[in-house]
């Protein structure tokens, strides 16, 4: 007995001194990868040309570790836990305003970067980051309407008051998310995305409700798969999912409505925890050449927020007013501000209660 | 050894008692904690006041419940017959296999085959043009949702049928014949009250897990149906509000309780009687 126990003693013994030299070890060289010759790279899964990173290595010496995440909330946790301490992160525009006010960013230095001015001006100095003090865009895109051409005309679905339309009966599917669900009533109302107005958001509800006969399904990330299969004929949903279903079903189209739309960033980000500054930097410039963006945007098929990347870009993708809207669409589209815990809950609850309302 | 055997009890108890502790109470303990405090940390009872007043979330608790009892009753009306034919067959082991075997592959993946299966270009709909029929819509409706869900927790409804139905004696059965009670007679008061502990305990292991689903509802179900975990989800990932959250997640913990207690009590009881 008196074996079992001094064994299993040590054993604890082992394992505390064994957490406490990880903890130490981590806490002195930051991460997993020990070589100080590594940029700690946090993105989306599956959002980079995996042959730029090894451009990015055999260019500037730094190996990448790439660690992804597939949702803002998961990487905000993580970055505010601060275990592992990444470089660069690549978070959305609202979720940037909130790291900032939780003060979890590095402001970035301009004067080492190199390629700032390839960027387009329409998507700099944008609200969540004026004057780009924390973060450079890396993609950025619309919410809009997927339609079939089997069957819709496309001259029946050019505005968001097309989808009230009384034969479309049964046939939208909608994206699951509070923001964007009523960002669509609110637009035709002439109001901003980010209103808080209690009389205003009651009203964008009471319009989202009479939808309700036309709405087919309220789902995620599977509108692409039901979309390219056929399933439903119009569906509202994000530029980067309607981007996928497009290319597996010719006949699928996405449009924004002229009026205005939702238009979403994903920036890049150093975390108060970065470590290996000058690779960071190193990356920012890299990434901002307009080689490699172009290459970035053809492989990920997102749009670029780098002019000269654009202009490198094929005729075919270039042009496509699809993902490429013109510059008066792109004038209307508003950015979603962070609207703080209250007005975040009173968005979810509106929208919660409409997806309860009786079909 | 001069321990004694008590304390050599203690001690093999002592991995489970940790992992109890660590798993099941910590974590319970920090829900309610949650569950009774304001984002501030400071302590309210105003999380249970939103809850009760608001009507959303009565009508969604009352949803929980209402497709929960469906998928029970559901379950329980296929599982009984086929429990008690597996019983009377000669392979019954390995058709009893062949009823789990679906509990070995991913929930998720099985969800996906049925939209492969029910989707308005799938199996169901190319095999029914066969007949001349059009295609119809079975997805998103509460029908497919209560197939899904049916579908997933039938083999936790055969399973402690068909154990309670072998474990009772033949012999009774046969007695029960030759005492003169016929075949409908013999099933409905020997039969049936012999299993009824194995029906609890099915009852038990679909109501409980059906009161939370949430990923069907809104892969099958597209959101027209809304239970109680859609709630929890949206509250933890979307709104952050983790203490709303686990005010609904405590709700839903007395509700199984409540659960517990029925299918057992009436067990005692009927053992008194």
């Amino acid at each position: 007995m008196r074996k079992i126990i001094t064994s299993i003693m040590a054993i604890l013994v082992i394992i505390l001194i064994l957490f406490g030299a990880q903890r130490y070890l981590s806490s002195k060289t930051g991460t997993n990868v020990s070589s100080d010759k590594v940029l700690n790279l946090y993105n989306w899964g599956d959002y980079i040309d995996p042959a730029l990173l090894k451009k990015f290595t055999k260019e500037t010496g730094y190996r990448v570790s790439y660690e992804t995440f597939d949702s803002n909330e998961a990487m905000y946790t993580k970055i505010k836990q601060g275990g592992t301490s990444y470089d660069l992160a690549v978070p959305s525009d609202y979720m940037i305003q909130k790291m900032k006010r939780e003060k979890l960013l590095l402001p970035i230095d301009h004067a080492r970067l190199t390629g700032i001015g390839n960027y387009d001006n329409r998507f700099l100095n944008q609200s969540f980051d004026k004057n780009n003090r924390y973060s450079l865009p890396y993609f950025w895109g619309t919410l809009g309407i997927i339609y079939n051409d089997k069957y819709v005309n496309a001259k029946d679905i050019q505005h968001w008051d097309d989808l009230w339309s009384p034969q479309f009966k049964n046939q939208i599917m909608l994206v699951d998310s509070a923001r964007d669900g009523l960002a669509i009533p609110l637009i035709t109302q002439n109001k901003s995305v980010n209103d808080k107005s209690r009389a205003d958001l009651a009203a964008a509800q009471a319009k989202l409700r009479t939808l309700m006969p036309n709405i087919k399904a309220i789902v995620a990330d599977e509108i692409k798969m039901y979309m390219a299969q056929n399933e439903a004929s119009i569906a509202v949903t994000y530029s980067g999912e309607a981007a996928e279903a497009l290319n597996n079903n010719k006949h699928l189209h996405y449009i924004v409505p002229s009026e205005g739309s939702n238009l979403w960033f994903d920036n890049i980000v150093m975390p108060k925890t970065a470590k290996h500054k000058a690779a960071a930097y190193a990356f920012l410039n890299f990434i901002s050449e307009p080689k490699n963006a172009a290459q970035n945007a053809e492989y990920i098929g997102y749009a670029t927020p780098n002019k000269k990347a654009v202009a490198l870009l094929p005729k075919a993708i270039r042009d496509d007013r699809q993902f490429y809207p013109n510059s008066q669409t792109v004038s209307h589209l508003q950015v979603y501000d962070d609207l703080g815990q209250t007005w975040t809950e009173r968005y979810n609850d509106a929208f919660l209660e409409f997806k309860m309302t009786q079909r | 050894m001069p321990k004694s055997k008590k304390q050599r009890q203690l001690f093999y108890l002592m991995p489970y008692g940790l992992w109890l502790l660590l798993f099941v109470i910590a974590p319970l303990i920090l829900l309610l904690f949650q569950s009774l405090t304001t984002q501030n940390g400071q302590f309210t009872l105003h999380n249970y006041a939103l809850y009760f007043s608001s009507g959303t979330y009565l009508l969604m608790t009352f949803n929980s419940v209402w497709y929960a009892l469906l998928i029970t009753i559901i379950t329980l009306v296929i599982s009984y017959p086929t429990a008690y034919l597996l019983n009377q067959l000669k392979q019954k082991q390995f058709w009893l296999l062949l009823v789990i075997l679906p509990t070995w592959i991913n929930l998720l993946l099985k969800t996906y085959a049925f939209i492969g299966l029910l989707s308005k270009t799938g199996t169901v709909n190319n095999f029914m043009s066969l007949f001349g029929i059009v295609p119809q819509q079975l997805l998103f409706s509460n029908w497919s949702f209560l197939l899904v869900a049916a579908y997933i927790e039938i083999p936790f409804m055969i399973l402690p049928i068909f154990n309670s139905l072998a474990e009772i004696n033949p012999r009774l059965e046969q007695a029960s014949r030759d005492l003169g009670a016929n075949r409908w007679q013999t099933l409905r008061r020997v039969i049936m009250p012999l299993s009824m502990p194995g029906i609890k305990a099915g009852i038990q292991a679909v109501f409980i897990p059906s009161l939370s689903l949430f990923m069907i509802t809104r892969l099958i179900g597209g959101n027209r149906v809304i239970t109680l975990g859609t709630a929890i989800e949206e509250h933890f990932l979307v709104t952050q509000n983790w203490q709303l959250g686990s005010t609904i997640g405590i709700i839903l913990i007395v509700a199984m309780v409540i659960t517990m207690i029925f299918t057992r009590d009436r067990k005692h009881s009927r053992k008194r009687g």
